[in-house]
């Protein structure tokens, strides 16, 4: 009975407690009550703080898949008699590749995989079968893209849970050799640096450009200038103009400092790489100014900035391997310049390839580029309503 | 006279924005040559009228025609001869005055003599050449303004809409200003121009109060005070507070208006002997006052002009 009076007592002590908490926080509660107003008046905000965990949850946890399927192979099959397509046929069935092209030639589809059509390639030899009861040497050999840190994790997994076709007593069999192309020694700075050079261009351009528009129009500037004979695109093209040249800069920076720091050789040309970097930072300016036309303040703009970092970074398949995403993190990949400008990048500087050679992706990002400028110049009218 | 005599000229203009009517059903015509001043309380649509005409907002109804342009459809061919200053600073205030004066230069094409000309024309007018080097953003607000003028009248425009332009200016800078409008003027430049100051609106040639996107009076300063349908009368008392209470009530009593120790009244034109009968109702109630009849002002007319109407007073 003692103890339960003792705590009703105790009881007895939190009224005059949270009374005295209220007025010592009197007029912090009234700075609370105003940030909750406020916050729940800017609809935008509103929205990201629960549409962004929402659709990054979504998104990401159907992207951010380590088990990488059907990267596209190529095959050489010298041997072609039942055992040796049945050894390509299991490497198929794991689903981890896809014998996409074959060829009786090995430096064709090596070709094809410096312009970055194919990720590996089998080559089994013409004694094959001989190997097959000789227990010492591998069966065949794959090549592999090393320039990818998500394809050599990917790959090394396959080769060690493949069932060996020869039965070898006592040890483990191994029965292909790997074979690591354009990064031999497999260090992660030759795989990193090059993605890095179109990550940090990404991430500054679209900075710089989201509040372009929007500063004009926060700061009164924007009444006047509408006011004037200047032409929309004159507009537009103005404002992206000087940032590439910025963005220029940037790319030698990254790229200099990286190699240079970091010994990353480049078998490209330097040449192709500021043109592709040209367009790539055109293209990132225009997502930059696209996100500027639909902001309402400066604020918004750096948001609506970070809002699409994310997926850029995640989807662009330099953090997670893009062969291993379902086919609509896909699509939603390749509607960011990033990640064709990720594959560019390592294929100028890691595997020499041209610009011609990677051609499909230059398109890629020429017509996003297209369409990232056509937004703000249709969006942005000289009007105010 | 034809629509082209004028140069701005609209008829049933209208803007809505969502159920608000910012302006309704507005018919001007503003002759070429003239300062035209727009008074007229906050929200009653002056700022929404000027970006109807120079083609900044796209009008519900009705229809505009500023030097023989229509807006906003033909806006863009305009923008030459028009010169816009809006009430906000609009320039760039991390660029210097002349590096403003260039740019704005610039974006009006006015090749690189005329560019040079025109600077040196201006900031010689405007008093800016001391200033040239001067971050826009530091300069005081009459400074401020004489740069936005400047800028605005690079290209001679033929036409000005000036939105409130002396609302952060001292008195002196306000009437330096209005020098360089009749100067402007003079040269044949039309001025439309926005203000809730009464001496400037007297300055003006002619006058439009707006109420609520409706204009309720229209004509020159002089005859707007002559046509005031109100008797005004002055009381200096001691005690103006209880002699307005005093007062107020009357029904033929429009508007009061304190001002220090005096008593402005605007009485109904049809009350006989107004004087006398103040007078007697003050000796009633045994306050000491001197009334006396005085000319109207513009303040009065903007008064009964935005407040008579209203269904409660």
């Amino acid at each position: 009975m003692g103890l339960w009076r003792a705590f009703v007592f105790s009881l007895s002590w939190i009224p005059p407690l949270l009374a005295l908490v209220r007025f010592w926080f009197r007029r912090t509660s009234a700075i609370v009550d105003k940030e909750i107003r406020q916050l729940f008046r800017e609809r935008l905000t509103l929205g990201m703080i629960v549409g962004l965990p929402l659709i990054q949850i979504i998104l990401f946890g159907y992207a951010i898949n380590t088990d990488v399927r059907h990267m596209a192979a190529g095959l050489v099959d010298h041997a072609d008699t039942s055992m040796s397509r049945q050894l390509a046929g299991a490497l198929e069935a794991s689903q981890v590749l896809d014998f996409v092209s074959r060829s009786g030639d090995v430096t064709e589809l090596l070709d094809q995989m410096r312009r970055g059509d194919l990720r590996t390639v089998l080559y089994i030899p013409a004694d094959f079968e001989r190997r097959l009861s000789d227990g010492d040497r591998p069966l065949a050999q794959l090549m592999v893209d090393a320039g990818d840190p998500t394809i050599i994790s990917a790959i090394e997994r396959l080769v060690q849970f493949l069932p060996s076709p020869r039965a070898v007593a006592g040890q483990p069999d191994m029965p292909l050799a790997l074979r690591f192309y354009y990064n031999p020694e497999r260090r992660s700075a030759v795989q990193i640096v090059p993605a890095l050079v179109g990550l940090i261009l990404n991430f500054t351009m679209i900075v710089f450009t989201a509040v372009a528009v929007v500063r004009e129009r926060e700061r009164g500037n924007l009444e006047f200038l509408i006011t004037t004979p200047v032409r929309n695109y004159e507009l537009m093209l103005g404002k992206i103009a000087p940032y590439i040249l910025i963005g220029l800069i940037q790319v030698s920076i990254v790229y200099f400092a990286g190699t240079w720091l970091f010994r990353v050789p480049t078998l490209g040309s330097l040449l192709d790489l500021y043109l592709a970097s040209l367009v790539f930072v055109a293209a990132t300016l225009g997502i930059g100014l696209s996100i500027s036309t639909f902001a309402k303040s400066q604020f918004q703009a750096i948001q609506g900035a970070i809002f699409f970092m994310l997926p850029m970074l995640l989807l662009s398949g330099f953090m997670f391997p893009f062969d291993g995403m379902p086919r609509v993190a896909q699509w939603v990949g390749l509607l960011f310049p990033i990640t064709h400008f990720v594959e560019v990048v390592r294929g100028i500087i890691l595997r020499g390839a041209t610009l011609a050679d990677l051609a499909p992706q230059m398109y890629a990002i020429s017509g996003l580029f297209l369409v990232s400028i056509a937004i703000p110049v249709l969006r942005f009218t000289k009007r105010l309503d | 006279m034809n629509e082209n005599d004028f140069a701005i000229s609209c008829r049933g203009l209208t803007r809505r924005f969502g159920p608000v009517t910012a302006v309704s059903n507005l018919d001007l015509d503003v002759p070429r040559g003239r300062i035209f001043g727009f008074l007229g309380p906050n929200g009653s649509g002056k700022s929404t009228t000027m970006r109807l005409l120079c083609g900044l907002l796209v009008p519900s109804a009705g229809r505009a025609t500023v030097l023989g342009c229509r807006v906003p459809e033909e806006a863009e061919k305009l923008r030459l001869q028009m010169g816009y200053m809006t009430q906000k600073f609009s320039l760039y205030e991390d660029l210097t005055v002349l590096e403003n004066l260039r740019f704005v230069a610039r974006v009006f094409d006015l090749g690189l003599r005329r560019m040079r000309q025109r600077i040196e024309v201006n900031s010689a007018l405007y008093e800016l050449n001391d200033l040239h080097s001067r971050l826009a953003g530091t300069l005081s607000g009459g400074q401020k303004q004489r740069l936005a003028l400047a800028a605005v009248t690079l290209h001679e425009p033929r036409l000005l809409l000036l939105d409130e332009p002396t609302s952060a200016v001292d008195p002196q800078s306000r009437r330096d200003f209005w020098d360089r409008l009749f100067e402007l003027a003079d040269q044949g430049t039309t001025i439309l121009v926005s203000t809730h100051f009464m001496d400037e609106a007297e300055r003006c040639h002619r006058l439009t109060f707006l109420d609520r996107g409706v204009i309720v009076r229209e004509g020159p300063p002089q005859e707007l005070m002559d046509r005031l349908e109100a008797i005004t009368v002055e009381v200096a008392t001691r005690m103006p507070r209880r002699t307005r209470a005093l007062l107020a009530p009357n029904d033929w009593v429009l508007a009061v208006t304190q001002l220090g120790n005096r008593l402005r009244f605007m009485l109904d034109p049809d009350t006989e002997s107004p004087v006398e009968r103040i007078d007697a109702l003050l000796r009633k109630a045994s306050l000491q006052g001197a009334v006396q009849r005085t000319g109207a002002t513009l303040e009065d007319v903007f008064v009964a002009a935005t407040n008579f109407q209203r269904p409660s007073r």
